[in-house]
């Protein structure tokens, strides 16, 4: 955190001054263990074994949160007869098609729950959908046993599933010793509870894996179950990769949402908006509320255009037929299904995995548009690569048509940061963007008009969407810049008879009488101030500055708040107070914006057949969860389980540890010519662990920082870490050249020896990890070899995120070959079947695009 | 009335956001590219264009108290702006002189580049840069001071490890500091020039440092001497020394055998 978040860690450091603890756990010895309490390395990958273990050891030990658990999380929850744990199957979950390579069925819902049959058997992507998918017409209609006796009950099943979960696995898979896992155990439990909280903070060291969301899962359960969600001090911070990463998933760039987690329209499945409503509308809940919110967007993006007769123009959306996430994007350029490419702020030649594969997609299309500050390596493809080296492709045989805009900086234009906390804050043009350089939003805002002048006479009904869009924002100034102000207020929302700004979500409506550009941010411009740019910070007294930018939802500071006071109401202890029950005023209330209706008092049961807000308990803090609970083994939403299991990496040096099952069987995976792997583990030519990572000197792929003079002088060189064991054993120096390979590719980097990173030892043998930032390309002021070529594409359904933070691969002394390229160099040919256990290896190919009619392609450059 | 820093290693995280700040307002050049393969450090040391610059030191000991295996001290060094500066005492242009602010400001219009200051510093710090020859450091940022702006490289440190103020209010705090690091088992931390009483020789430092291991760990000097202080010293040497010569030429003169008779 240190390391790639400087700013933010000055608070870790503000608690440590405070008598907090750090611990940190990384493969490597980083800024951030430089100043902590306690280092634990880690092989890479390993996370949920680790995770898992704590789990066990509170639930062992008894070290868990009792009420709060108990009170607050799906633990009592029954599950039906026929669930089948992986300790049952060998590392599969109950449910397993392996024709269809998914898991599908009701084996993971509670026991008589009512849950609704969908016509497709898909597991839900959105928040929205998976509630929707949770309950038929009778709220909470399941069995519970509150005493968590019941062998089918969600804690004892949570107990038996990661029993085997030991401080000696944690040795044997992590490479940790029992004492320092039992000290970090110890730590946590001694730092929970009623008097206390733990926090903790993670970032793509988590994500990037191919069962990432599950790492993330595990901390959440870890988290409920020591009482550590919704308390001042408690929970889990995704750390983001940059400034807005937080902004633009709320108001997303991804291709399956729409602004507010709102899922995008499937093609075939939402056809008309009462399908779509029915489809995603939850049964109990806070996302009952969920036809005001789209109804309010479509308002805002089509205005006076949109009307109930016409469905709120709901057909003028676009509805996706299928997978285009960044991966198979990419595959689909590489095989020539795929036109143009518009690039803004992204390097993904540097910044993705596999960049040979990614050069060769975009050497695959008709044009492509890149939006940066500097001619970066994406921009620059056809010109120099390590293809070109070999001579096997020349910037006069690349037909690919490049633009380029150059961007303004953050500095040169209006517009806000949304960072973990949820907190948005506003950023103003400090000085004019050079040249042509323009802002993102007079991108798109000019492009816009200018597609609606060209489609403006059209008669085709596919460019109805264009033309009833309401496109209608101030501009100012020679460069006709758009207000981003207006922007905030559309998404703030208004009412549409008079456009005057709403109060926040609450004053949302489902008959076209209001309109909201993103549910979530509702209030953000309430009162027609931006909130976003209130710049009052916290003092001693009001400790949580809520007149500091605003926090979404309802400028709330922390999410699910109403945990912070027990089932009656009451704090859970003086030092750990936030918001309480006030009987006399009959109100929630206290020093944040309570995360609950404010009228409705802790006794308040629903019944099975409330309607709307009315289902959700007053014990109920998780509001937006179906049944306002926790969850500690999630009924639905995750493709991959329903509670974490250990797989291992899609490379890895050892077998799993855990099960016979050696991956995860829901990986997203692209087997192409172009896209090899080693072995799935002890493969002796790929022997060594590799881990990616940041330095705080660059910004992801340089594209900002090795441009630029006082950061380029301060990390130079593309390097890799290695320790000086691994330097012994395979004659490298400090400061020299090695080349390290992968089966995609051979980068060459200079040698960082040192003592900080660690062998690991575990069942006998020594593991050895080599750390390589990732932030060098072949353009700018410093340049280097990328990380990144190493890479494969590949990683975790649920998200679509790769797996970059573990895999395996070879180092050696000297410089890369510049003329040949890397080759698989296996002598056996890789078992790519040691992957799955046999009833899990027969699923479609072509889940992910990869075995199309266009895999024949595989070669082609 | 002195500004200076106080620099408190123990909560400096590496960041070098000081050594950015500080090239960006002072638009100084960079040092060149050049990986060393010394942990993370690759600008080596301050210079005519490195005005802030972090150390990064590897140890195979844990600091008092972490259970981490293995350290990493992180630091970031600067113009100490001492009490007697030799850069100062040494500059025969009256180019260097004493701020307002307790400062030590070269100014540029005066500075011939002879280089004396450079001998004259105990640190290694002024520097003359080789294209225009002038000597150059830190200014404890005149111009933002003038303002009512703290330094660059105070304003951008995210954990408050370099603090800038009066410099008897910083020392009051840097005890403080150091009590509570004690107190917390920390025994190793000390304060590094903090008064003449500890570091004579510079009669103390305007910007001086918390530190948890010897100073050459850090690359400073144990007991640095401004060479200017020992000046009476070594006049009066040189005058004693002077009148034992004339001395002993007069009464060479007046008893010596000439040559001649001795070659006989």
């Amino acid at each position: 955190m240190a390391e790639a978040h400087p700013v933010g860690f000055q608070w870790v450091m503000e608690a440590k001054r405070r008598g907090a603890a750090i611990i940190h756990i990384d493969p490597r010895f980083s800024r951030t263990s430089a100043v902590s309490d306690m280092f634990v390395p880690i092989r890479a990958g390993t996370d949920i074994v680790f995770l898992g273990a704590l789990i066990s050891y509170v639930i062992e030990n008894e070290k868990y949160f009792k009420e709060y658990v108990t009170a607050y999380t799906n633990a009592a929850a029954i599950l039906r007869e026929d669930y089948r744990d992986t300790e049952d199957l060998d590392g599969l979950f109950s449910g397993w098609v392996d024709e269809k390579g998914q898991y599908e069925g009701p084996t993971w819902r509670y026991q008589d729950a009512d849950f609704k049959e969908h016509e497709s058997t898909r597991v839900p992507e959105s928040h929205a959908e998976r509630s929707a998918h949770f309950s038929g017409p009778k709220v909470k209609a399941y069995a519970t046993d509150y005493t968590l006796q019941h062998p089918r009950c969600v804690f004892q099943v949570l107990k038996r599933h990661f029993k085997r979960y030991t401080p000696e696995m944690v040795q044997d898979s992590c490479g940790i010793s029992p004492e320092q896992f039992l000290k970090v155990a110890e730590h946590l439990s001694r730092n929970s509870g009623r008097e206390r909280t733990t926090a903790f903070c993670y970032a793509v060291g988590w994500t990037q894996h191919s069962a990432g969301a599950q790492f993330i899962r595990a901390a959440a359960i870890l988290q409920l179950l020591m009482g550590n969600v919704g308390r001042p001090g408690a929970g889990i911070m995704a750390l983001r990769g940059h400034a807005t990463i937080q902004g633009s998933t709320d108001i997303p760039t991804l291709y399956n949402l729409l602004p507010g987690y709102l899922p995008m329209p499937k093609a075939g499945v939402d056809n008309t908006l009462a399908d779509y409503i029915k489809n995603y509308t939850a049964r109990s809940g806070w996302w009952t509320e969920f036809p005001k919110y789209m109804v309010s967007l479509l308002k805002a993006w089509f205005g006076d255009a949109a009307t109930p007769e016409n469905d709120f123009c709901f057909d003028r959306l676009p509805k996706i037929t299928g997978d285009h996430t960044h991966m198979t994007s990419v595959v689909n350029m590489a095989d020539g299904d795929m036109d143009g490419y518009l690039v803004m702020g992204q390097n993904p030649v540097v910044g993705s995995p596999n960049s040979g594969l990614q050069r060769k997609g975009l050497r695959n299309l008709k044009w492509l548009v890149i939006r940066d500050f500097y001619m970066i390596e994406t921009a620059e493809f056809w010109k120099d690569s390590p293809e070109h080296e070999r001579g096997e492709v020349s910037a006069d045989t690349i037909g690919t048509e490049v633009f380029f805009f150059p961007a303004a900086t953050h500095v040169e234009k209006d517009g806000s940061f949304t960072q973990t906390q949820r907190l948005v804050q506003w950023h103003n043009e400090a000085v004019p963007p050079p040249a042509d350089a323009r802002s993102e939003l007079h991108f798109a805002y000019h492009l816009g008009k200018r597609l609606k002048e060209l489609y403006a006479d059209s008669k085709d009904p596919k460019d109805r969407g264009i033309q009833e869009l309401a496109w209608d924002y101030p501009v100012h100034g020679a460069r006709q810049e758009p207000s981003a102000e207006a922007v905030v207020k559309e998404i703030n929302g208004y009412t549409a008879a008079d456009k005057n700004p709403v109060k926040g979500f609450v004053d949302l409506k489902a008959d076209g009488s209001t309109a909201c550009g993103c549910w979530i941010y509702s209030g953000i411009y309430a009162g027609g101030v931006n909130r976003a740019n209130l710049k009052h910070p916290a003092t001693d007294h009001y400790q949580l500055g809520h007149d500091w930018g605003f926090a979404w939802p309802a400028n709330r500071r922390i999410l699910y708040n109403r945990a912070a006071a027990d089932p009656e109401g009451k704090p859970w202890s003086e030092r750990k107070k936030l918001i309480w029950w006030d009987e006399e005023k009959k109100t929630w209330t206290g020093w944040d914006e309570p995360d609950f209706m404010k009228p409705v008092p802790p006794s308040y049961r629903a019944s099975e057949d409330a309607q709307g807000l009315e289902t959700i308990s007053g014990d109920d803090p998780f509001l937006l969860q179906p049944d306002g609970k926790g969850w500690l083994f999630a009924p639905t939403g995750l493709q991959d389980g329903p509670m974490p299991a250990h797989y291992e990496p899609f490379e890895s040096p050892v077998h799993n540890p855990l099960y016979g099952q050696q991956c995860n069987p829901l990986r997203m995976e692209y087997e192409r010519s172009d896209n090899q792997l080693a072995r799935p583990y002890n493969d002796a030519n790929y022997p060594y662990v590799i881990t990616t990572y940041r330095l705080t000197e660059h910004h992801t792929t340089g594209a900002m920082s090795r441009w630029l003079s006082w950061l380029a002088e301060l990390q130079p060189a593309a390097f890799c870490e290695i320790s000086p064991e691994l330097a012994q054993e395979k004659g490298l120096r400090n400061g020299d050249w090695a080349v390290i390979s992968t089966p995609r590719a051979e980068v060459e980097m200079r040698v960082l020896v040192t003592e900080r990173m660690r062998p690991l030892r575990m069942r006998g043998r020594t593991v050895h990890q080599i750390g390589m930032p990732y932030h060098f390309g072949n353009r700018g002021l410093v340049t280097g070899d990328s990380t990144n070529e190493l890479l494969a594409f590949g990683g975790d359904t649920n998200s679509t995120i790769q797996e970059s933070k573990a895999l395996t691969g070879n180092i050696r002394a000297g410089r890369r070959n510049r003329s040949a390229p890397a080759r698989k160099q296996s002598n056996d040919e890789p078992d790519e079947q040691l992957r799955d256990l046999p009833g899990a290896r027969d699923r479609p190919v072509g889940r992910h695009g990869v075995h199309g009619p266009f895999s024949k392609q595989g070669d082609q450059t | 009335m002195a500004n200076g820093f106080f620099t408190d290693t123990t909560v400096c995280i590496g960041c070098k956001a000081c050594e950015v700040a500080c090239k960006q307002w002072n638009q100084l050049p960079d040092d060149g590219y050049h990986f060393t393969g010394m942990s993370f450090d690759n600008t080596v040391h301050l210079g005519a264009s490195t005005w802030r610059h972090v150390s990064f030191i590897e140890r195979p000991v844990p600091l008092n108290g972490a259970d981490t295996g293995f350290s990493w001290l992180m630091a970031s060094d600067v113009c100490k702006h001492c009490a007697r500066a030799g850069c100062l005492e040494n500059c025969p242009t009256g180019a260097i002189m004493r701020t307002e602010y307790g400062s030590v400001y070269v100014q540029q219009d005066i500075c011939n580049g002879c280089g004396y200051c450079v001998s004259g510093c105990p640190f290694g710090v002024i520097d003359r840069n080789h294209e225009d020859g002038r000597a150059w450091k830190c200014t404890l940022c005149y111009d933002r001071q003038r303002d009512g702006l703290e330094p660059a490289c105070a304003k951008a440190c995210p954990t408050d490890s370099i603090q800038f103020g009066d410099i008897a209010e910083l020392k009051e705090r840097a005890h403080k500091r150091l009590e509570i690091l004690h107190e917390h088992g920390m025994r190793e931390a000390y304060l590094y020039g903090v008064d003449a009483a500890s570091q004579p020789g510079t009669g103390g430092l305007n910007a001086f440092f918390l530190l948890v291991d010897k100073p050459e760990v850090y690359n400073l000097p144990p007991d640095p001497e401004v060479p200017t202080i020992r000046g009476y010293q070594s006049w009066k040497a040189a005058g004693i020394a002077a009148v034992g010569f004339a001395a002993a030429a007069l009464v060479s003169a007046l008893f010596g055998r000439s040559a001649k008779n001795h070659e006989g």
